[in-house]
C-alpha cells in the first residue's frame, strides 16, 4: 500500500467525516489524489464501512456483551471456515476471531439482556455440529474500544494565552 | 473560624506614603516593561465566555505520553526524591549527547559541555548572565519570544533588536545583521525555528552568518527548542556550522517536542569553559534541575518516547496546512511557517492595529489570537496563531475568523 493510503487511513481512522478537501490540505495532496484513492480503498474492501464508535453505556437502551471462548473440530480441507460462517452470520455476532492457544475461535455477542446471552449460546451455538465446548465471560464495563478511552478527561488544562 | 486575635500580625505597608512600597524595588527590577502578552492574557481571562478558541497558547495540546509520565511516577514510587548532581542525572546528560548527535550530528561531552536546566528559559538566563557585562549590545532579531530583552537588561546589557520581515520570511539577513552590529555588540541570539513566525533557517542561509559572527568575534546564544519541529527537511542546528562549536551555547529542552511543558526540563550545550560558568550560577541559584522530571526526560529519549514524538510531529504537520490554507483561503497573507507550531498571517489589510484586530478578535469573533506587536520589531500587523488544537477546534476558528473579517469589510 501506498504512503499516501496509510496516511489517509490514519487520518480517517480517527475522524471519518473529513472531508476529501481537508485531508488533501492536511496531507499537502492534490484533493482528486485523495478523492481516487479513498474511491480505490472502497472498492477494494480496505475501507469496510464508515461507522460511530457509540458508547452504549450512556444509551438508555441497554445491551449486554459477552466474548465466548469456543472450542471446535475444524474440518478437513476446509478448517474452521464453514463453522465461522455459520457463526457470524447470526445478527447479534458482533465479531469473530480464530484464535492461537487453547481454543479457536472467539465470539463476541450483544444481547439485549443476560436471558438472550445465555439462550444463543445454548440454542444456537452449542449445537453446532462440530463445536466442542464453549465458556462465556460477560463484559462489565468498557473502558477503551478499538484505541478509543471511553473515560471523559478534562480536555484542555493549558492557559489561554501564554508566550 | 479564625479569631481576629490569633491572626498572624503582618506589617503593612504605611499608607500615608504613596509609593507604597515600590521604593524598596531595584531600578533594574522595576523598570522591565510589562509584558504585552500578559496584557492580553488578562483581557481574555477576564471574558467568562466559555465559548472562546484560544489560538493563543504557547504549547502541545498532547499531554506528555503516558510512558513518560508512567515512569515518571514509578520513580516516586521507588523513592527517587533526592538532588541530583548539578549538572543533571548523567544518564540523562549521555542520552541527550546520543539524542542531539543522532538528530542534528552535534557532538558533546555529556561530562563537561553540557547541563540540564529547568526549561530553556533557565538555560537562556544562564548564558545571558554568564556573558553579559553592563554595556554590552545583545543583537535580536525579531518579531521573536519575549524574554531574551527583559533578561538582558537585568544584566545591564543593551539589547538590539533587528527587525525582520515577511517578505524574507522573517529570516534574517546577512545585511541587516552588519548594519546592526557595533563595537559594543558581543552575542546574536537566534531563535530558529522561531516563535512567532515559525521561520526557520537553513545550513546554507546560515553559513553567511557564522561568517559575520566569526569576523566580529560574537558569541551565539541558539535557542532550538522548535528544532524537531521543522517540517520541510531537517533542522539545521548553528552549532553544526563549520567553527561555530565554541562560540555558540545550544539552548533546547523537552517542552514543544515531547509535549513536556509543565515539567520545565531544558540543556544547554557549549565550550567547557562557558558551560562551568553557567554551571556555578545554576549550581548556586537552581541546585540542579528536578529529580522526577529528569527521570521522565531519560524515558522520552527512549525508542518509544522518540515513537511517540514523531507521531505528534506529523500531526502538527497536517494542521499546519489546513490553517495556513485556511487563513489564505479567506484573503489573509500568510507565509508558509516552516517550524515551530505558529502560523502569523498578516492582517494589515484590514487597516486595524494587530492589538486593535486581535481584541475586536476575541470580543466579537470569540477567538483568541496573540496581536505580533508583542514579539517585538515588525510584529506589528501580525496575529500570532497557535495551530496546536484539535482540527474541529481549527476549522471551526478559521470559520470564526473568516466570519469577522466580512463583517469587517
Amino acid at each position: 500500500m501506498n504512503e499516501l493510503k496509510l496516511s489517509i487511513l490514519d487520518l480517517l481512522k480517527e475522524d471519518a467525516r473529513l472531508s476529501a478537501a481537508t485531508i488533501a490540505t492536511m496531507l499537502g495532496a492534490a484533493e482528486e489524489e485523495v478523492s481516487a484513492a479513498i474511491a480505490e480503498m472502497e472498492q477494494d474492501h480496505v475501507i469496510v464501512k464508515y461507522a460511530t464508535v457509540v458508547n452504549w453505556s450512556k444509551v438508555d437502551d441497554e445491551k449486554v456483551t459477552a466474548l465466548i471462548e469456543v472450542e471446535c473440530t475444524p474440518e478437513r480441507g476446509r478448517g474452521f471456515e464453514n463453522i465461522a460462517e455459520r457463526i457470524y452470520l447470526y445478527p447479534e455476532v458482533k465479531s469473530v476471531y480464530l484464535m492461537s492457544g487453547a481454543f479457536d475461535l472467539l465470539v463476541e455477542i450483544e444481547g439485549k439482556n443476560l436471558k438472550e446471552v445465555a439462550s444463543f449460546v445454548s440454542n444456537k451455538l452449542s449445537t453446532i455440529e462440530s463445536v466442542i465446548s464453549t465458556k462465556t465471560f460477560f463484559i462489565l464495563k468498557k473502558y477503551k474500544q478499538d484505541g478509543i478511552i471511553f473515560e471523559e478527561f478534562e480536555d484542555d488544562h493549558r492557559l489561554l494565552v501564554s508566550p | 473560624m479564625i479569631k481576629d486575635e490569633e491572626k498572624p500580625k503582618v506589617a503593612l505597608a504605611d499608607p500615608s506614603r504613596s509609593d507604597g512600597m515600590q521604593r524598596y524595588l531595584a531600578s533594574h527590577a522595576r523598570e522591565i516593561p510589562p509584558s504585552g502578552i500578559r496584557r492580553f492574557f488578562d483581557l481574555v481571562s477576564a471574558s467568562k465566555d466559555k465559548d472562546i478558541i484560544t489560538l493563543g497558547v504557547g504549547e502541545p495540546d498532547f499531554v506528555t505520553p503516558w510512558r513518560v509520565r508512567d515512569a515518571a511516577v514509578y520513580s516516586l514510587e521507588k523513592g527517587k526524591t533526592q538532588y541530583s548532581p548539578n549538572a543533571g542525572m548523567l544518564e540523562l546528560r549521555e542520552a541527550i549527547g546520543q539524542y542531539l548527535y543522532n538528530q542534528f550530528n552535534l557532538t558533546y561531552d555529556p561530562g563537561k559541555e553540557m547541563v540540564v536546566t529547568v526549561g530553556g528559559s533557565e538555560g537562556i538566563d544562564l548564558a545571558l548572565r554568564a556573558l553579559i557585562e553592563p554595556g554590552d549590545e545583545i543583537l535580536v532579531p525579531e518579531p521573536c519570544y519575549i524574554s531574551y530583552s527583559p533578561i538582558t537588561s537585568l544584566s545591564g546589557g543593551v539589547a538590539v533588536g533587528i527587525e525582520t520581515f515577511a517578505e524574507d520570511q522573517f529570516k534574517l539577513t546577512p545585511e541587516s545583521l552588519r548594519a546592526a552590529i557595533t563595537p559594543k555588540s558581543k552575542i546574536l541570539v537566534l531563535c530558529y525555528p522561531s516563535n512567532p513566525t515559525g521561520a526557520i533557517m537553513t545550513y546554507e542561509e546560515m553559513l553567511p552568518i557564522a561568517k559575520i559572527v566569526e569576523e566580529h568575534d560574537l558569541i551565539v546564544i541558539s535557542d532550538e527548542i522548535y528544532a524537531e519541529l521543522t517540517f520541510n527537511g531537517k533542522h539545521a542546528s548553528f552549532a553544526s556550522l563549520p567553527g561555530m562549536k565554541d562560540r555558540t551555547i545550544l539552548v533546547s529542552g523537552f517542552s514543544k517536542a515531547f509535549a513536556m511543558t509543565g515539567w520545565r526540563m531544558g540543556y544547554a550545550c557549549g565550550h567547557p569553559d562557558l558551560i562551568s560558568a553557567m554551571l556555578k550560577i545554576h549550581q548556586y541559584t537552581i541546585m540542579c534541575a528536578p529529580t522526577m522530571g529528569q527521570v521522565a526526560a531519560l524515558e522520552a529519549l527512549t525508542k518509544g518516547g522518540l515513537e511517540e514524538k514523531d507521531r505528534m510531529m506529523e500531526s502538527y504537520n497536517q494542521r499546519r496546512r489546513l490553517v495556513v490554507q485556511g487563513f489564505r483561503d479567506m484573503g489573509l497573507e500568510c507565509h508558509e511557517p516552516q517550524g515551530a507550531f505558529y502560523a502569523f498571517p498578516s492582517i494589515r489589510s484590514t487597516g486595524l492595529t494587530s492589538e486593535q484586530f486581535a481584541e475586536k478578535l476575541l470580543l466579537e469573533g470569540k477567538v483568541a489570537a496573540v496581536p505580533g506587536h508583542v514579539f517585538g520589531k515588525g510584529g506589528e500587523g501580525f496575529l500570532r496563531c497557535c495551530y496546536a488544537t484539535s482540527v474541529a477546534q481549527l476549522t471551526e476558528a478559521m470559520e470564526r475568523i473568516h466570519l469577522f473579517l466580512r463583517s469587517l469589510e
